[in-house]
């Protein structure tokens, strides 16, 4: 988590609240997280639902404000700092397409908030296009496209202002299996084609273990291990962790010793009403 | 510095896609870091555009809202002596005593009850048979049912006039002058808000609920009355609010029909005003209205805010089915049909196709466009001041007026309230602004219009006489029309999903920008149907303008009041001339507006 000193995403002891109150602390969605982000790097961000992926993500934009810790890129913190002016795109679950826009308008959205003229902004909207696979469709109403088509065009749109850093917000989620497996793949190319900074939040850790170069598990608001996919599963940290992965559960006890038998007695117990 | 001005308008140098990139991002963005002072003018530049968006209004409502009606109603409390101000309750006691009040507060709620009871008993087979059910020709009824509620209520009391009158088509039934005469036309008008109020949502809700009680084992009615009844409760609720609201602040329909025996609160604040010169007893009757009113509205924003929960649970899925007249596995829809039919033929379009043929009718009696020849005169024995032509010019331009006033008013009240501020405090004040715009719906036209006659002479001390201005009247109106733009615009703005703005944000695009390339264009078909429903409510706007415009500037609606109330077939005929000509605008307006909108749902009425 020490990255090399400054470059790339840095976020330290990150606190998320909602629904806080002059006089109550509210719930805890994010509870003190700290987590290092590379340049060029992908990490996961792999957890349950309602366990604080999105929050601590949607803090990352500058969405949520911080109830504590503190968010840089490049050693700069990030306080107050508006999220149009982060430079960082965010990907929705079911892609946001402006319904207003063509296909092509909405790729070429960022593009007009930067001011870039129209003629280079026709040929980047037509390459990215190509990039994500919809070459042609620049004219398209996006009521007609597939869930899976209008993913591609929100990566494409996302994509187009460059950003220093992309976050994804289980964009993969809504479509079925077959397209989520074919898509993850294609993701991870493109991105990796462009030299995009990104974190991925999701909750299946066969998309997380395809698209990320490190996976980090997420739990009830607290990071439980941050690895590269093959060393998580070779020496998952903790039962919770082996159980999140679709290890047995005994395959966790085994691993590790050190954690106390209760505990993998209560996660044993839970482990068999998973499967 | 240079440079890195330059490139704040245009902060993407653009570089080729091939190069080193990352580096060129870093030192970009570097540069970026300097200008944290500039993201703090951002801020202040957001307060100050959202404090402006709330000011502007907040003023508007106050000079020409909460002022004057304050002030009308303080004329109640309050007695000018010598010595100053006193406060003096025997103006109350004087009203309250008088068994006259009694009588028309009593005729009061009973018109409105009455109306109310059939407008959702009638309104019910309506709502289903016109948004549950397919069959040819729907739009083009939905958009007939849609025409009496924009009507003008003038118009609609000298349509019901000339059917009830000795002569016209329903003269056997003695209903002049009646409290069953009055109850019809309030149905007439308050018909399509329940129509569209319980249908929008009927539209909407999962008929698989229904079809799951049928399956096990409930009949039709059964099925109706346990699952699908319940689930419009709400809706039923706040529509029957609403229609009690417009039925116990009725006005021009009352007053043209109701004749000496009966009246509402709001045309006796009228009388006691400019027959009997009576001010204070008309303040008195204002409190009393207001009492009424404000109860309508508490059931009102109780029943919507269950209804905004409740729309949750709907699909969106479209759930109508073909018609069917005929008995089959499915059931039939004969009884609904046939109720709507009735309604529709006998109760919407007759009044209408009644007027048209009543005038068509010259004073002589024979057949011919006499009446509306005339419309270019100032009636017999000059009844007007002005010709009806130029009525009608002045309606225009004052409804134009109005809208526009009305339309930025409301459409920034519309645009914050649509807003889900975090702080818990702001997220109140959205709520207050939110109910604080409704009250124009609920405060009387009249009490409106006289309160700016006895205030807006020296409106905030400033010397200018407005009253001579003949800019009240499009104010007045722009008042009455500003809550009916908020409901429309409203849901529109709720509806877009705040991550489409957040989308919009992450992808560079300023506050500013957002509500321009966001906001704007999706809100635009509803900012069409706001501008339409503002002008057809201001053009046909009687309760304020009927106090407010001078004899040269007279509007139709007050043109054509005064026309009735003339001796002669002449200008009777006039009347109803001019009142063809009004509806058949008001009709155009809102059948334009309406397609302007598309087949989105919104909007409450």
């Amino acid at each position: 988590m020490q990255q090399g000193k400054t470059s790339g995403l840095a976020v330290r002891d990150a606190v998320v609240r909602y629904g806080a109150a002059r006089r109550r602390p509210g719930a805890v969605a994010v509870d003190g997280v700290s987590l290092g982000v590379a340049a060029g790097e992908i990490v996961a961000l792999l957890g349950p639902s309602g366990c604080g992926k999105s929050s601590l993500l949607r803090a990352v934009a500058g969405l949520e404000p911080l109830a504590g810790g503190t968010v840089a890129f490049d050693g700069a913190d990030l306080a107050g700092v508006p999220v149009h002016r982060r430079g960082f795109g965010l990907l929705f679950q079911d892609g946001q397409l402006f319904p207003h826009r063509d296909v092509g308008r909405n790729v070429a959205y960022g593009l007009e908030t930067q001011g870039v003229p129209r003629v280079e902004r026709a040929a980047r909207v037509a390459e990215l296009l190509a990039d994500v696979g919809l070459a042609g469709y620049a004219g398209r109403s996006v009521a007609t496209l597939s869930g899976g088509e209008k993913q591609r065009v929100a990566l494409a749109r996302a994509l187009a202002p460059r950003p220093r850093l992309l976050l994804l917000d289980e964009p993969l989620s809504a479509l079925d299996r077959r397209l989520r497996e074919r898509l993850a793949v294609d993701v991870r190319d493109t991105l990796k084609a462009t030299g995009t900074t990104a974190v991925f939040v999701t909750h299946d850790h066969d998309e997380a273990f395809t698209v990320a170069d490190r996976v980090a598990v997420m739990d009830a608001g607290r990071l439980l291990q941050v690895d590269a996919p093959d060393v998580l599963l070779r020496a998952p940290a903790s039962p919770r962790v082996a159980e999140f992965l679709g290890l047995s559960a005994d395959h966790a006890a085994d691993r590790s010793e050190t954690t106390g038998a209760r505990t993998a007695a209560v996660t044993t117990s839970s482990g068999r009403d998973v499967v | 510095m240079d440079g890195d001005g330059r490139r704040l308008t245009r902060p993407v140098p653009r570089v080729p896609r091939s190069t080193a990139r990352p580096a060129a991002r870093a030192a970009r963005w570097r540069a970026d870091r300097s200008r944290a002072g500039r993201w703090r003018g951002d801020r202040w530049g957001a307060w100050l555009g959202w404090g402006a968006a709330v000011a502007l209004p907040l003023g508007f409502l106050a000079v020409f809202f909460a002022w004057p009606v304050v002030s009308l109603v303080l004329e109640g409390f309050f007695t000018e002596t010598p010595a100053g101000r006193e406060l003096d309750l025997s103006g109350f006691a004087e009203v309250l005593s008088q068994e006259r009040t009694w009588r028309i507060v009593g005729q009061t709620l009973a018109q409105a009850l009455a109306g109310t009871l059939l407008s959702v008993l009638l309104g019910l087979p309506g709502a289903y048979v016109l948004y549950r059910c397919r069959f040819p020709g729907r739009t083009l009824v939905r958009g007939l049912v849609t025409v009496p509620f924009v009507l003008p209520s003038v118009v609609v009391g000298v349509a019901f006039r000339a059917l009830f009158a000795p002569g016209g088509l329903l003269g056997w039934a003695h209903l002049e002058e009646s409290f069953a005469g009055i109850v019809l036309a309030l149905v007439f008008f308050n018909y399509a808000v329940v129509v569209r109020t319980v249908g929008g949502m009927w539209e909407r809700l999962d008929p698989r609920a229904e079809q799951a009680a049928r399956a096990l084992g409930a009949t039709p009615w059964r099925a109706f009355r346990t699952v699908t009844l319940p689930a419009l409760g709400p809706a039923i609720a706040s529509a029957a609010a609403v229609v009690f609201l417009f039925c116990a602040t009725a006005f021009g329909v009352v007053l043209v029909l109701g004749g000496l025996r009966y009246g509402t609160i709001e045309t006796e604040i009228w009388t006691r005003t400019t027959q009997f010169l009576d001010l204070r007893s008309a303040a008195v009757l204002s409190v009393l209205q207001l009492v009424v009113v404000a109860g309508a509205l508490l059931v009102s924003s109780r029943a919507r805010a269950k209804r905004e929960r409740a729309l949750h649970l709907t699909s969106d899925s479209v759930s109508a089915h073909r018609l069917r007249l005929r008995a089959g596995a499915g059931g039939t829809d004969l009884a609904p049909a046939l109720v709507t039919l009735a309604v529709v033929a006998g109760l919407l379009v007759l009044p209408m196709a009644g007027l048209v043929t009543r005038s068509l009718r010259a004073p002589d009696g024979s057949w011919g466009l006499d009446n509306y020849v005339a419309l270019g005169t100032t009636g017999g024995r000059n009844a007007l001041t002005v010709t009806v032509w130029e009525a009608l010019g002045n309606s225009l331009r004052t409804a134009a007026w109005a809208a526009l006033i009305a339309v930025v008013v409301g459409g920034l009240v519309a645009l914050v309230v649509s807003r889900r501020p975090r702080r818990a405090g702001l997220r109140r004040a959205v709520g207050v602004l939110d109910a604080a715009f409704m009250l124009p719906l609920g405060v009387s036209a009249v009490t409106v219009g006289f309160g700016f006659l006895i205030t807006l002479d020296k409106p905030l001390g400033l010397d200018v006489d407005l009253r001579t201005s003949g800019a009240l009247v499009p104010i007045a109106q722009a008042v009455v029309a500003i809550p009916l733009v908020v409901r429309t615009m409203l849901p529109v703005l709720r509806a877009i999903d705040p991550r489409l703005r957040e989308a919009a944000a992450t992808l560079g695009a300023a506050p500013g920008r957002v509500l321009r390339t966001v906001d704007g264009p999706l809100g635009a078909r509803s900012l069409g149907l706001a501008i339409g429903f503002a002008f057809a409510v201001s053009l046909g706007e009687f309760g304020a303008t009927s106090f407010l415009a001078r004899p040269d500037t007279a509007t139709l609606p007050v043109v054509i009041y005064r026309l009735i109330g003339r001796p002669g077939a002449e200008n009777y005929g006039m009347a109803l001339a001019a009142s063809v000509v009004l509806a058949v605008l008001t009709a155009t307006v809102m059948m334009v507006a309406e397609r302007l909108r598309g087949d989105r749902p919104g909007g409450e009425f």
